[in-house]
């Protein structure tokens, strides 16, 4: 209950300040195509080294909130992913925007950003010593089975066909491997210097879901134009807020899957909300409705990647560890106070620890009130005619995909795997399993053989993968979830044939 | 027609040239860290240009632009292939990474490509192991290691950087056999495997280490370094634990230019970048990061590079 102790410094006039400005800063950064929560933080920790600890954390962790949530902007309006967390919230709230139902979608994501943002700190504030200990159980070993399930989720996350789900999987997995490999040194696939560290996922994310998305609008031509024009449908606040408590299943499932799987190092924020998604999608009595504007999806996504926030930071402040690219910033931002993570932090400078935490949780609700104000500003988007709008995506696309690493290399990869996709597209392809490939291979990979040359040098590959609780129980979710898969196609097919058979 | 207008070109760019001779740096400069925002190189790059606006630095501002991938690789490559040759990109080196990465191969650049100014740090690699290791110094660790030849496993941050040297030169020194895990994602992901109880032990930063040691998750065995450091004045070094092992893995991290610079500019820079390094604000910082200073001069900083390529080709001869 300390944390309760140190509330008050949160809403010191200069502290409350900053929290305002990192949390409209950050939805603003957030919703940016291109500047992901890391990219974020580190454009501000300049700003920290002429505040006191406790304001420049306070500014950081509002900005890391929100921005987090910003995301969802881009995701649902322009169909840009801002960052691998948001690549869920796309599948189903790009679709309602393009139904008119933009605002509703917005609304829902902020609601459902805050509920999960608010679980997840709270978990933090309660159970970091447990929370520690799990984050640690994951070796090689358990990071490759989770890859796995990753994998399994692959062919049921595209609605048309698992074939060419898993094929556009298998087509990701083998981007994936291009570049220099950490582990074994060699070079693959590196035709042009712009593949040497091979291709950057925010860039590709970029390409994948904005570019077809563009040159179909461009496709269509003048043809259309005035048509095309959405009616943007008002919604309340209140009816949103009915509407998230009527799917208690999917923010429960979000919150709860963000937040376990958000805790694991190096893994976790990037399929929190696609693992999420899946799951919802499978408990759901109206799986049909998902990938075609169905709020649940939305939900889901948006509770999974902000309940993430908390918990991914338990590894940097119990045991030192930056546990993801954004923790790693933060640690920067720390150490340039002169202060440690881990015991240090919580014994000699609680005020700042507990400050920091506090104005994450602060900053959530902030984050939902001026969320929900933009909302429904922001959802006039759609009225915009669609030949100015593929410019604007386009615009942006490029501004995204060059402000990564200031590289005109990530552009070039953004517009060729770009055109590839809306090729792929039109051959009924989707663009979530190949990012997902994309974002599991290199997990599954270098878990792999970084267990194995572990196993070889200890017990053996066999029993080093394969004995353990947490192996096994992985390996069994693993199988539930194939066997899942397989037999609803199975009951499908069934059904489909019984109405032919009728017809 | 023409040739009026190259000879126009000629004489503005002669007057650019002089004019930048006299007035460098007269716009701000950029300088490339070739890893990501948030490392320990990107990190300390901040710290040290922070007073470069300064009147007696450079009067102008420094900016940091990251371009991380493959161990640093990328950002090198882009530096030695396309950066401009004008003093107003200069990048983050670190040693031994590029030279042995260069020595292995497969990269556009070699210690002749680059111009160095000054180094501000150096980083030593230490020998770490869990707070519950039976393991209490480097003689335990080499006893194990003879014993259970080749069954040892610890961890670094990937190949051809300064932690596998060390590795490289643990297993020489000690005539021993053991398992090197390469992990991705850096320093911070062989420390997690080293707590966590994934492998025995682990090499890693002086800095990063001595932070774990003080949150208790650590015990530190060895400085692969020839004098303790000052962070560390219990801990030995490899030598005085009776194993040959030198500074070769130690990780200096300074600022350079690519070949072709004018060397007025370089001139400058070599005068003013150690004084700005110098600076107490930049001192009292880098020391509540728990980032260890080394100033060394261009001159030094030549010498430490023409060593350290001779070492470690001759190391890494073998592989």
């Amino acid at each position: 209950m300390e944390f309760i102790y140190y509330f008050g410094d949160v809403f010191s006039p200069l502290s409350f300040l900053l929290l305002l400005g990192g949390t409209i800063g950050g939805l603003i950064l957030g919703a940016t195509p291109g500047l992901s929560p890391t990219m974020a933080v580190a454009l501000l920790i300049p700003f920290t080294f002429h505040l006191e600890a406790v304001q420049g954390l306070i500014l950081l962790g509002a900005a890391y909130t929100s921005t987090v949530a910003g995301g969802a902007v881009s995701a649902i309006l322009l169909k840009i992913p801002g960052a691998p967390a948001n690549i869920a919230t796309t599948l189903d709230g790009h679709k309602m925007a393009k139904q008119g139902q933009g605002a509703k979608a917005l609304q829902l994501s902020f609601l459902a950003s805050a509920a999960g943002g608010i679980f997840g700190v709270l978990l933090l504030i309660f159970l970091t010593p447990l929370l520690a200990e799990w984050a640690l159980a994951f070796g090689p070993s358990h990071l490759f089975w989770l890859a796995i399930l990753g994998v399994t989720v692959i062919g049921s996350l595209d609605s048309a066909s698992v074939v060419k789900g898993l094929l556009s999987g298998c087509i990701g997995l083998w981007l994936a491997t291009i570049g220099f490999d950490d582990i074994m040194g060699a070079q693959r696939f590196i035709f042009h210097p712009s593949l040497g560290g091979g291709i950057n996922i925010i860039a590709a994310l970029i390409g994948l879901f904005a570019i077809p998305q563009v040159l179909t609008m461009f496709a269509k031509g003048r043809r259309t134009e005035g048509a095309e024009v959405i009616e943007v449908q008002k919604h309340s606040v209140l009816d949103a807020t009915r509407e998230l408590l009527r799917c208690p299943r999917a923010l429960g499932i979000g919150t709860i899957t963000g937040s376990v799987i958000g805790l694991i190092p190096g893994v976790g924020g990037q399929i929190a909300g696609l693992v999420a998604y899946d799951q919802t999608k499978k408990f759901s009595s109206e799986k049909e409705k998902f990938g075609k504007g169905h709020s649940e999806g939305v939900i889901a996504a948006e509770a999974a990647n902000n309940a993430m926030v908390g918990p991914s930071l338990v590894p940097l402040l119990t045991l030192s560890i930056p546990g993801s690219p954004t923790a790693a910033v933060l640690l920067g931002g720390l150490l340039i106070h002169g202060i440690f993570p881990g015991s240090d932090l919580f014994d000699n400078h609680p005020d700042v620890a507990w400050t920091f935490i506090n104005s994450m949780l602060v900053g959530q609700v902030l984050m939902c009130l001026f969320g929900l104000y933009i909302a429904g500003l922001a959802a006039r988007v759609a009225q915009v005619p669609q030949s100015v709008m593929a410019a604007i995506v386009l615009a942006l696309s490029v501004f995204g995909a060059y402000s990564v690493q200031s590289s005109m290399g990530d552009v070039y990869v953004m517009a060729c795997l770009g055109i590839g996709m809306y090729f792929l597209e039109r051959f009924g392809f989707s663009a979530a399993p190949l990012v997902l490939g994309l974002i599991l291979g290199p997990i599954a990979e270098a878990n792999f053989i970084q267990g194995g040359m572990i196993a070889d040098a200890t017990v053996g590959k066999a029993s080093y993968f394969l004995t353990g609780g947490l192996n096994i129980f992985l390996i069994a979710v693993v199988a539930a979830s194939i066997a899942y898969s397989a037999w609803m196609e199975l009951r499908s097919r069934r059904y489909t044939t019984k109405e032919e058979a009728q017809a | 027609m023409k040739n009026l207008i190259a000879g126009a070109a000629m004489a503005l760019m002669g007057l650019a040239g002089t004019a930048m001779a006299e007035e460098y740096p007269d716009r701000p400069i950029m300088m490339m860290v070739s890893y990501g925002a948030g490392g320990a190189t990107d990190f300390q790059a901040r710290i040290v240009t922070m007073t470069a606006g300064n009147e007696d630095a450079l009067g102008m501002p420094i900016a940091i632009i990251n371009k991380p991938g493959a161990g640093g690789r990328v950002g090198w490559n882009w530096f030695a292939t396309q950066a401009d040759a004008d003093g107003y990109t200069l990048a983050a080196y670190n040693v031994p990474h590029f030279i042995a990465q260069s020595i292995k191969g497969g990269v556009s650049y070699s210690a002749d490509s680059f111009e160095p100014i000054a180094n501000w740090g150096a980083d030593p690699a230490v020998f770490v192991v869990g707070a519950d290791s039976p393991f209490n110094s480097m003689a335990d660790v080499v006893a194990h290691a003879k014993e259970n030849p080749g069954k040892l496993t610890f961890s670094g941050a990937g190949l051809f950087v300064g932690h596998h040297i060390a590795a490289l030169q643990i297993e020489k020194a000690a005539g021993v056999k053991m398992a090197y895990i390469p992990t991705k994602g850096g320093g911070a992901a062989a420390m997690k495997a080293v707590i966590a109880g994934e492998v025995m032990g682990g090499i890693n930063n002086l800095s990063d280490a001595f932070r774990a040691q003080e949150a208790g998750n650590v015990k530190i065995l060895g400085v692969a370094d020839l004098q303790r450091s000052d962070f560390l004045p219990n801990v030995p070094t490899m030598q005085e634990q009776g194993l040959d092992v030198d500074n070769s893995s130690v990780n200096f991290r300074g600022v350079m230019v690519p070949k072709g610079t004018p060397q007025e500019v370089i001139d400058e820079l070599a005068a003013t970048v150690p004084e700005m390094f110098a600076n107490p604000r930049v001192a009292k910082k880098m020391q509540a990061g728990g980032s260890p200073m080394h100033i060394m001069t261009r001159d030094e900083v030549k010498a430490m590079w023409a060593a350290r390529e001779q070492t470690l080709k001759e190391l890494l001869a073998g592989l």
